[in-house]
């Protein structure tokens, strides 16, 4: 490490914010390419996998489901977090509890509507840890931020709450997915700065 | 190992557009890189405070042991006014190349169409400086670039890119101004649109383009949105964001 002579700090250190990071007030975007258009009459998420009762959730059955909310930071692998941001939707132990999650289940692949899939490992989506979220502040998400429904697991970077969530895949062992076989840490822990392969 | 912080010496630094300047490091552990990848660069202040940025890398993959960086000043910024004062022979900690996504190089088949905002031309420049170097290789490849930038002094690599147009019939540089237009300017001069994007690339059809979008947020939605309403396939737009 060198100090760099005459850089001057801007901004307070705060222990909220992971290394590296530095809090926005905007919400930028990450994604791959086009935001993609999808119809809520035409949206459906199956959940699918190692599980006893597979499920199919129309938008109108899945917003029946039980709510929760979440209030809490989130940090994109780009360096930028956001403080203290509100987000509702269907918890993950709800849906895990719904389908019956088979014992033999180690991992979570989440599946986009554009092509897109990120691996957890099951115990980061359990506990509290996770929803699937339809609601940021209050209104529905908007869609270049993942809506109608995107994965929130805000103790890891961002890019495992998939936007634009079209399924739930549990399995047996590790499959990395799209940023994880393309240099980004498989794990992504913002505290221990995991934004890369070897990090 | 590429996610070592290394050291990087300042050679020069230049502007190139208004509010940008390009910086060239000298780097020899530079490994390479495959064009439209970015580095992140660490700050650490007296007091041991850090901070990270991400910058895209404006040079090709031929300039061996030379990384050249395009940094737009954010007034307000943290880092990049210190970048700007930063003078040649001081050293910065970097480490890269970084990003598996937003990429080409010549093996990749097809047309190729860039469309950058602002300083979003960066990453694309990298690309299209490869290409050029491999013009003997590559010359049946068509190039496109669109440029969106409020004034011609945001138009990054101007001169670069008119010689590069001047010398080569199958690239094809198309710039709009979005706030101010220059008199007597023959260029577009609005934000883009799907007219726009029609003019240009709607013969582009049947010949599996690539299109490589980076920008501002607003900008790269607008712009890959349009691409799928005029009928291209979303698979083929990678898109970058910057904040």
């Amino acid at each position: 490490m060198i100090i760099n002579d005459g850089f001057i700090p801007k901004r307070q250190v705060n222990p909220k914010v992971p290394p590296g990071q530095y809090v926005v007030n905007d919400f930028p975007v990450l994604s791959l390419g086009p935001t993609p258009d999808i119809s809520i009459n035409d949206w459906k998420l199956e959940i699918a996998g190692l599980v006893e009762a597979p499920q199919v959730f129309t938008w109108t059955e899945f917003e029946r489901l039980p709510r929760v909310e979440m209030k809490t930071d989130i940090h994109c692998v780009t360096k930028w977090s956001k403080l203290d941001t509100l987000w509702g939707g269907v918890s993950m132990d709800f849906l895990i509890e719904q389908v019956i999650v088979s014992e033999s289940a180690t991992h979570l692949i989440a599946h986009s509507y554009d092509g897109y899939s990120t691996n957890l490992p099951i115990e980061d989506v359990r506990g509290g840890k996770a929803m699937i979220a339809t609601s940021f502040e209050k209104e529905p998400i908007s869609t270049p931020h993942g809506g109608p429904a995107r994965l929130f697991v805000p103790h890891l970077y961002f890019w495992k709450s998939a936007k634009w969530l079209s399924k739930l895949e549990f399995v047996n062992g590790d499959i990395p997915g799209f940023w994880e076989v393309r240099g980004y840490h498989n794990y992504g822990d913002p505290w221990k700065e995991q934004r890369y392969l070897d990090d | 190992m590429k996610n070592k912080w290394n050291l990087v010496t300042l050679l020069e630094s230049k502007m190139i557009g208004t509010n940008v300047m390009a910086l060239v490091f000298d780097a020899p552990w530079w490994p390479g890189h495959t064009p439209g990848q970015y580095i992140d660069i660490r700050l650490t202040a007296a007091n041991g405070y850090q901070a990270e940025r991400s910058y895209s890398v404006a040079s090709t993959i031929e300039e061996e042991g030379r990384i050249e960086l395009g940094i737009e000043l954010l007034e307000e910024g943290e880092v990049s006014p210190y970048l700007f004062a930063l003078e040649p022979g001081a050293q910065i900690e970097v480490r890269g190349p970084l990003g598996g996504h937003f990429l080409w190089d010549i093996a990749t088949p097809g047309p190729l169409v860039l469309i950058g905002g602002g300083s979003g031309v960066v990453p694309l420049m990298s690309m299209v400086r490869h290409h050029k170097l491999h013009l003997s290789d590559d010359s049946e490849r068509e190039v496109f670039f669109l440029i969106s930038a409020k004034t011609i002094g945001h138009v990054l690599y101007k001169d670069e890119l008119e010689k590069f147009s001047r010398d080569d019939v199958n690239f094809h540089l198309a710039l709009t101004l979005t706030e101010e237009a220059p008199i007597g300017w023959t260029g577009y001069a609005r934000r883009a649109d799907e007219v726009m994007i029609n003019e240009l690339f709607g013969e582009l059809h049947d010949k599996r383009p690539l299109f490589y979008v980076c920008g501002s947020n607003s900008f790269v939605e607008t712009l890959s949105g349009i691409l799928v309403a005029a009928g291209f396939n979303p698979k083929s737009i990678k898109t970058e964001r910057f904040g």
